[in-house]
């Protein structure tokens, strides 16, 4: 990086760590950190979308879709995380790779699977076998963005199915007495109030969610957590320019420090969030902010 | 004679065919990353090592394009066999229960020698703890050995394992351990003999990827042959490390 890093072994401390915070894989280290808050960025109300679809299903008047909606929330909610992420993806690219195969390829003749070989046509494979690795970064990206939507999906949707029945069931009555279609007591009355019965849920959620990504590296995308135990485990002189002992101690605690600011600010904003969704609720939280106005 | 004439330029013909489709398409290389000298990670962030820059050469002499990934030990195999990359140079020794699964090319590096290393002389590497890591041969051995195994998910864990206490010692490629035993200053040593384990260390293909494993394997021989491998290999193992005849 910095013209007088060309030999790190006789600088002292203050430039070796200058020279040394600023390697190639520290830049790595330092990508994968906006590559997370990317993920929770698009995630989040991916996630919600999910669980809101979800609960809607699951609380549906039309029996079968309340089955495929409580369905969904029972089956993803029992499966453990990581039996998920291992299993979902490979077989949700696979079952892309098998559609592509099918409408692309008519004529090949020989089986998909083979043993324990799972074989499609170069024009079938997601992404091209010849596309920049840049590509294939972004489709697991992708993949993984859509299988933490489908997990935290669940989870929220079961938050969101209680907050919807949290509702006191007089104001939906009131609505009906209004002459208000179902549709619009849904959308005009229950929607805009759960919310607040729906948050705490939903925050511990979040909370979750921020700590999960862990589970990127099964998908190959590579997460803080994998750069810090990578940067951090013992170096020698033989294979690289800064030998270090082994600092992994470090790297999680300036792992733990950025999970914990970042979960203060999460929590400074929903505490604020909360705020604004209780005014005006016959709650107790709604009543207490009443009085104090009063 | 005709029937065999026509079969022979039929053979030509799919080979040629393979080859075509072979020269279009980038292979992807999986790798650990974690595991030098066989490969590692270096201050510029990209694959380094011993596989790297044999697996370069390889695909040179090939005349393939190549192109490495980066995946987990655990879920290495699970990723090739479903085609998310076209082959793993990762120091994956060659061993009987990889093979219903994957298919090797003969070996690019020897049979290789396994080691134990621990903090002191005395340490127990028969009835005591000794960390390995997860789905290598090591483990499998230790498991074997009358010793409590602990399994972690990377080499450098096994290692920090004795270094804390929590194992007695640790059992691994000795090619791996040599290097990290000369850096401690005393701190580690090897106890106990080596230990012969596996066939050797070759790249794992699908099964199904006959003519991709036979392009590697003729590459190999050739490399083997003129004797550029056993170059490269004394200039990562050392001088003294084992060569092909």
């Amino acid at each position: 990086m910095f013209s007088f890093c060309t030999d790190p072994s006789i600088l002292d401390d203050w430039f070796w760590f200058s020279c040394y915070l600023t390697t190639g894989v520290h830049m790595s280290f330092y990508m994968s950190f906006l590559k997370v808050l990317l993920l929770l960025a698009v995630t989040a109300p991916v996630a919600l979308a999910f669980g809101f679809g979800g609960a809607m299903m699951a609380r549906a008047r039309f029996v079968p879709l309340s089955w495929v909606g409580k369905g969904y929330i029972a089956l993803v909610r029992g499966v453990p995380d990581i039996a998920f992420f291992l299993f979902f993806v490979i077989a949700l690219d696979q079952g892309i790779e098998y559609l592509r195969h099918k409408a692309l390829c008519s004529d090949w003749d020989m089986p998909i699977r083979q043993g324990s070989d799972f074989v499609v046509c170069q024009a079938a494979k997601m992404p091209l076998g010849n596309a920049a690795q840049w590509v294939h970064e972004t489709y697991g990206f992708g993949l993984a963005v859509f299988t933490f939507a489908i997990v935290f999906g669940a989870f929220a949707a079961n938050v969101l199915f209680g907050a919807m029945r949290a509702v006191p069931r007089p104001q939906l009555e009131t609505a009906e007495a209004y002459g208000m279609s179902h549709r619009q007591t849904f959308w005009r009355v229950l929607v805009p109030q759960m919310w607040v019965y729906a948050l705490p849920g939903l925050s511990n959620l979040w909370m979750v969610l921020i700590k999960a990504t862990p589970l990127l590296f099964l998908l190959g995308v590579e997460d803080i957590v994998y750069w810090a135990r990578e940067l951090g485990g013992t170096k020698t002189p033989r294979f690289t320019d800064y030998p270090h002992p082994d600092w992994r101690m470090w790297y999680f605690l300036a792992l733990l420090v950025f999970y914990l600011l970042f979960t203060r600010v999460s929590e400074v904003a929903l505490d604020r969030l909360m705020k604004r969704l209780t005014r005006g609720q016959a709650t107790t939280g709604g009543e207490a902010q009443r009085r104090a106005g009063a | 004679m005709k029937k065999i004439l026509l079969a022979t330029a039929a053979l030509s013909l799919t080979a040629g065919m393979a080859m075509a489709e072979a020269h279009g398409k980038t292979i992807r290389m999986g790798t650990e990353g974690a595991y030098p000298p066989y490969n590692f990670i270096n201050d510029a962030g990209e694959v380094d090592g011993f596989e790297r820059e044999l697996g370069d050469e390889l695909c040179k002499r090939a005349e393939l394009t190549c192109e490495w990934v980066k995946n987990d030990w655990d879920s290495i195999i699970p990723n090739l066999v479903s085609g998310n990359y076209d082959n793993i140079m990762a120091g994956m020794s060659i061993t009987d229960e990889r093979r219903e699964v994957v298919a090797f090319t003969q070996n690019y590096y020897p049979p290789t020698a396994s080691a134990y290393v621990a903090a002191s002389e005395g340490a127990d590497i028969e009835g005591g703890v000794v960390s390995g890591q997860t789905a290598t041969i090591q483990a499998a051995h230790v498991a074997e050995s009358g010793a409590t195994l602990i399994e972690f998910a990377t080499p450098e864990e096994t290692v920090a394992a004795v270094r804390n206490g929590e194992a007695d010692a640790v059992f691994a490629d000795k090619d791996y351990l040599v290097p990290i035993v000369e850096e401690s200053g005393g701190e580690l040593m090897f106890v106990g003999d080596d230990v012969p384990l596996g066939d050797g260390i070759g790249m794992a293909l699908r099964q199904s990827d006959g003519e991709l494993r036979d392009t590697f394997d003729a590459v190999i021989t050739e490399m083997k042959e003129d004797g550029s491998l056993n170059e490269m290999l004394k200039k990562w193992f050392g001088e003294d490390t084992t060569t092909y005849e």
